[in-house]
């Protein structure tokens, strides 16, 4: 497993299953127990997943309780929330220039052809 | 795993299918809003990063068209093209997208204008790529000097 952190995070991220143990864990901590319960599969199929997560750096697991809760890493899965919120942000950037193209525009199509032929790059 | 905002644009990250949703409603018609996007002098005052400037090599936005365009910084050009695969007037654009950075990949991109009534507009926009990691990588680029530092950031967490 040489993949750099954010691979390791993202493909982590990739699957469904994963992605449902996370929103969970979001909530609170949980033990392996209570996160097999809701998929009707094998304990050992959730502690699969869970050193996905854990190589990740998305989930860390208390060595010293009896119970050994999982606790979701919130400032790793923040990180992620905040990259979204980033490009999201690029997105509206984008969409108020096309408003104010929008506002410039005449009501009605005035060029003769939606499609003119240029003939070459200027 | 969704980020809303209000009236603002809304981007949802599908959990199931590796794609990416784009919801923004605009003060305009439908027919507008679909001429700023087949319209190449129209195309080059939004599309592009506002840092960079660009340049369409062509447009042909009608089923069976095409498009390349690129943007430029710092002497470096980023050129992509695609394939117009469906265009219905004011309605529909499904096109691909290629970052010919990247020649072997290929999203697969839906516009949708709703008329919502009153000179007003949603757009709805998808990006769909053949795997979760494409999509995610698609969603942390296009931050240039941002995506260093977030993996700083992340590289500092993992090791606190």
């Amino acid at each position: 497993m040489t993949a750099d952190p954010l691979t390791r995070v993202f493909s982590a991220l990739a699957d469904p299953t994963r992605r449902d143990m996370v929103a969970r864990l979001a909530i609170g901590d949980a033990t392996v127990n209570e996160l097999a319960e809701p998929y009707g599969v094998t304990v050992q199929a959730i502690s699969k997943h869970l050193k996905v997560l854990e190589r990740a750096g998305l989930v860390s697991r208390s060595r010293s309780a009896q119970r050994r809760p999982v606790h979701l890493e919130a400032e790793v899965f923040d990180l992620m929330t905040r990259w979204i919120e980033r490009y999201r942000r690029q997105a509206e950037e984008r969409y108020r220039r096309l408003d104010d193209v929008l506002r410039s525009m005449p009501d009605v199509d005035t060029t003769a052809t939606p499609h003119p032929e240029t003939g070459g790059a200027t | 795993m969704t980020t809303t905002g209000t009236r603002e644009t809304e981007i949802v990250l599908d959990p199931k299918v590796p794609l990416v949703r784009i919801i923004r409603e605009f003060d305009a018609p439908p027919e507008k809003v679909f001429r700023a996007h087949v319209d190449p002098e129209l195309i080059v005052q939004w599309l592009g990063p506002r840092r960079l400037e660009m340049r369409i090599d062509h447009f042909d936005c009608r089923t069976g068209g095409s498009y390349r365009y690129i943007h430029m910084a710092d002497g470096n050009e980023y050129a992509f093209h695609g394939s117009f695969h469906e265009v219905r007037p004011s309605t529909l654009i499904v096109q691909t997208f290629t970052y010919e950075g990247e020649p072997d990949g290929v999203a697969l991109e839906r516009l949708q204008l709703q008329d919502l009534g009153d000179g007003q507009t949603r757009l709805v926009a998808t990006s769909l790529v053949d795997s979760f990691e494409g999509r995610d990588a698609f969603v942390t680029s296009g931050m240039e000097d941002g995506i260093r530092e977030s993996y700083e950031r992340l590289a500092e967490l993992l090791a606190g």
